[in-house]
């Protein structure tokens, strides 16, 4: 390790020049001895107090979904204490006057006593609807990181479905809670629901009947969610949670490439003390972030919408964001319905509502299969890839994110035309075009994107950085001063494999015959010169040779104009050492 | 730290990138300001000390807020929340995050912050394993003679499969079959229509050109006055409640639009004999998914579901001009009473509200 180039006596007291060995302690070894006489964890403790995980703010991400998932179980405990999930009808007469005298169901009253009679009820209500909407964004931005830089691949591709459907459980979960306060917009958010269920093929009016437990609303959806919400979906959620940690555990984490980090190892803080204490400070972070959003944020105040009566609508109704996608494709899609034989398909509903969903998500979660049938990389991946160096990866994610934020704005076309004073019916026309065309565009525009950046990439190595040091010829010519970059940033930025494009036919079998492959090699051969045909690949040993060469001719030639702007020479690429300021500071 | 690997790759991992850079190697530690400068080392303690104090300042606080401040005399005194709330939401997410900003302060400056490194270990168990778990799965499998007594095997599967019937059927009961129930609403023949908000019925003069009135069967609505409803028992009219009610008024809920008759277009589906002078009644939920239609253009007839912008042209059937909504909302039939009154002709020739399977459109 390099810890020994630690000057000596120069360490934090609690710091030691190398990594510490567990000591035996009184009392500590006592408590362990009686704890491992009774559960024998020590041979598991003893490997796991001091695993290492690799640091970077990206890995956070899936830290937060999971310490606001926390936060969603300490503060749901906390109102099931006063929720009474039931649709029975009641009189209000509380705190809250305004609804003095209303009629509402005791799922709606229940709210509101929390909101306004249970001291911190609303704050509590506040942090668990905050959580939620957490929760979901950071599984999702959280998926995204782990879609771009390739940690998906094996032995990863069971965590990555494992998380896929978290996602997808978490949205349902939310909009189950969403459901409960039984209030005007909720309500709503069921009605369409259950216009969404009525319209799947043959089965969809029985579905609808015996979720409602008869015609709908009924009044048995709220205990039913209610159910779901609190029992069911988290525990599902928590078991696959703990399922994605234990893989997580199992794998060891994905690390960056750089000096010193290879495939075979993981490089990083120890779990104990270093990375319990950050990710443990940083459960009280998400909890507190989530407090002050609930104190100072007003989220859902149900008590404006009113308890849910079927034959009223407030106008501009939003669901919650993550349900946006599914409210804008249900907006945008053209008015199609089948009749036949006495029976109604509605593909305006069913598409949107049941299948296009499920297919935008089947298709994120089958990619890793697609990518290791491309390669045909049976391969272990523990290091990262850049997200420039997958263009084709990266292009498809962001072209599924600009798919993603066209049907968010779609979902709220009617706010858009208010904001920004546009025809309403323009927008719509607009979208259900842009949701074919611009995701291509986006596609185009980030592979080129990510393939500029690879040759920048290529440029720092052959030729050196920028120094921003603008020199003239004595013929005056002028040209920008390149330095060559340290041997470890050059070294991160060639930590990758070299793209190979499979040709149909290539692959021999034991006999040494070439194998025909047929008609899905053929789509095999296509797919893997579009995914890694355009990429630029690292400069080889002769390349970076020649590019040097080349570099100390030119910095020969610009010797006597070595005299950069004071300071440069303090740009972390030189020695340092006796070097001041000119100038006499 | 990667050199000098052995060349066969048994662990299934791609080769280690040593070209064309070869890896420099872990680089040294640095050692921050607190590991060689003393003063800097007790400053960042004295301050971990000090954020978890904080902490404990914001908990007390919190309890004081807590007994202090009652959110039953105010519920917008602050930022449109309650002074409780905003209280309590600021001091206990000031002590949370104070506790974390400590422990995260004390890591990065005071806990050893030399990285190390671990081997990682491929997935896979090893090849013995592997063959020694293959063997124990045959010999079990052997020993149980599930793979010799076809018999037994296809009879078990059997079982197993028909054992899920008792958890299908067992869900029979979660709610009624639908029979025609999407069908009905209860308009029928002479069912007056009553404000919705009031319950008091609708003489046709009582509407001016432009006017929308969202209206309800009789029935839905308890009327505001006691007179009101005497003389709507003495007709056998039957006030719904609870469940009932909510169901009702989830199919049944009407718009009444007075127009100038010139304005409007008859056809097959919405004959002139269906309007009063000019008033037509509509179904209030949306053919899309179920929404109770509400936004009114006055001046073209038309209307919109605030949900997913359908747009219906009430001068024209209800006819859709715009919008993910398929077929024109259902018309009522209107026609006068003998005491002057709105009164439906009929129930809806069709079912309202959003389509289903069994529905027959045509």
């Amino acid at each position: 390790m390099s810890s020994t180039s630690n000057v000596a006596g120069s360490v934090a007291s609690t710091n030691g020049t190398t990594a510490s060995t567990a000591k035996k302690q009184g009392r500590g070894a006592k408590v362990v001895g009686w704890a491992d006489e009774r559960l024998g964890l020590a041979t598991a403790a003893k490997k796991n107090l001091r695993k290492v995980f690799p640091d970077h703010w990206s890995f956070m991400l899936g830290e937060i979904a999971l310490w606001s998932f926390v936060v969603l179980l300490i503060t749901g405990v906390f109102l099931t204490f006063w929720f009474k999930p039931s649709m029975a009808e009641v009189q209000y007469f509380g705190s809250y006057s305004e609804l003095n005298g209303m009629h509402m169901s005791e799922a709606f009253k229940s709210t509101l006593d929390i909101s306004f009679d249970v001291r911190g009820g609303l704050m509590v209500r506040q942090m668990h609807h905050w959580a939620a909407m957490l929760f979901i964004a950071a599984m999702l931005v959280h998926m995204a990181r782990v879609f771009l830089t390739g940690a998906f691949r094996k032995p990863r591709e069971i965590n990555w479905i494992i998380g896929g459907v978290l996602i997808l459980l978490g949205i349902v979960e939310g909009f189950a809670g969403y459901s409960l306060p039984d209030d005007l917009l909720s309500g709503t958010g069921l009605r369409i629901a259950d216009g969404m269920v009525k319209s799947t093929p043959v089965v969809g009016t029985y579905m609808s009947f015996f979720m409602f437990g008869g015609e709908f609303p009924g009044d048995v959806i709220v205990p039913r969610l209610y159910m779901a919400h609190i029992l069911l979906i988290p525990g599902l959620i928590l078991a696959l949670i703990a399922a994605h940690m234990l893989l997580l555990v199992y794998h060891k984490h994905t690390q960056w490439p750089g000096p010193g980090r290879t495939e075979e190892n993981v490089v990083g803080f120890p779990m104990l003390p270093v990375y319990m204490a950050k990710a443990g400070g940083f459960f009280f972070i998400v909890f507190g972030t989530c407090a002050l959003m609930g104190g100072l944020l007003t989220i859902n105040p149900v008590w404006k919408y009113g308890p849910y009566d079927p034959s009223k609508v407030t106008a501009g109704s939003q669901p919650d964001w993550y349900m946006g996608i599914a409210e804008g494709m249900l907006r945008i899609m053209p008015p199609w319905e089948t009749h036949l034989w006495g029976h109604t398909l509605s593909w305006n509903i069913f598409v949107p509502g049941e299948v296009l969903p499920i297919v935008l998500l089947a298709m994120v979660l089958a990619w890793p299969f697609l990518e290791a049938w491309v390669t045909g990389d049976k391969r272990e991946h523990h290091l990262l890839q850049r997200p420039r160096n997958a263009p084709v990866r990266t292009a498809f994610l962001v072209a599924m994110m600009s798919l993603y934020g066209l049907l968010w704005a779609a979902g709220g076309n009617d706010v858009l035309a208010v904001l920004f004073h546009l025809n309403l019916n323009h927008i719509t026309y607009f979208m259900r075009g842009a949701v074919f065309i611009i995701p291509v565009l986006v596609f185009i525009f980030t592979k080129r994107w990510c393939i500029s950046l690879q040759r920048h990439d290529n440029e720092k190595l052959l030729h050196g950085y920028e120094t921003g040091i603008i020199m003239r010829s004595p013929e005056g010519g002028y040209s920008e001063r390149h330095l060559p970059i340290s041997e470890e940033s050059a070294y991160t930025l060639t930590a990758r494999d070299r793209d190979e494009i499979y040709v149909q036919g290539s692959d021999v079998d034991e006999n040494g015959v070439a194998a025909p492959g047929g008609k899905l090699a053929g789509l095999r051969a296509k797919l893997s010169l579009g995914m890694f045909g355009d990429n630029v690949q690292k400069p080889t040993a002769e390349e970076l040779e020649e590019g040097h060469h080349h570099a100390e001719e030119e910095h020969a030639l610009e010797a006597g104009l070595d005299h950069s702007a004071d300071g440069h020479q303090f740009d972390g690429r030189h020695e340092v050492e006796g070097e001041a300021l000119r100038g006499g500071h | 730290m990667s050199e000098n690997h052995d060349a066969e790759s048994s662990n299934n991992l791609p080769a280690p990138i040593e070209e064309p850079i070869a890896n420099p190697g872990l680089a040294p530690h640095k050692p921050r300001p607190t590991d060689i400068d003393p003063r800097a080392e007790r400053r960042a303690e004295r301050q971990v000390a000090a954020f978890f104090i904080a902490s404990m300042v914001c908990a007390v606080l919190f309890c004081v807020a807590y007994f202090t401040l009652d959110i039953k005399d105010e519920t917008d005194t602050f930022i449109g929340l309650g002074a409780s709330n905003v209280a309590l939401g600021a001091t206990l997410g000031l002590a949370l995050m104070f506790i974390g900003i400590g422990i995260i302060h004390w890591a990065r400056k005071l806990m050893g912050d030399v990285e190390i490194s671990e081997q990682r270990h491929p997935a896979a168990s090893s090849e013995e394993d592997r063959e020694a778990t293959l063997a124990a799965l045959s010999a079990g499998l052997e020993e149980s003679g599930i793979g010799r007594r076809p018999l037994i095997r296809n009879t078990m599967i059997g079982a197993l499969g028909f054992v899920g019937l008792p958890l299908i059927v067992g869900l029979r009961d979660l709610g009624p079959l639908p029979g025609k129930k999407l069908e009905r609403t209860v308009w029928k023949k002479d069912t007056r229509i009553v404000r919705d908000v009031t319950g008091t019925p609708v003489r046709p003069e009582q509407l001016e050109v432009g006017d929308l009135m969202n209206a309800q069967p009789e029935g839905l609505v308890t009327p505001h006055s006691e007179e009101i409803e005497k003389e709507g028992h003495s007709r056998g009219v039957e006030y719904l409640e609870g469940v009932d009610l909510q169901v009702e008024k989830s199919k049944s809920s009407v718009i009444l639009l007075r127009m100038e008759p010139k304005d409007q277009t008859f056809s097959k589906r919405s004959p002139e004999n269906w309007s009063v002078n000019g008033i037509v009644a509509f179904s209030k939920i949306c053919t899309h998914v179920g929404c109770p239609i509400s936004l009114n253009e006055q001046q073209s007839h038309h209307l919109l579901c605030p949900c997913h912008q359908s747009t219906f042209d009430l001068a024209d059937g209800g006819r859709v001009v715009f919008g993910p909504a398929a077929r024109p909302l259902p018309q009522l039939p209107l026609k006068i009473s003998e005491d002057g009154y709105l009164v439906a002709q009929s129930g809806f020739l069709e079912p309202v509200g959003p389509s289903y399977w069994e529905r027959d459109s045509e």
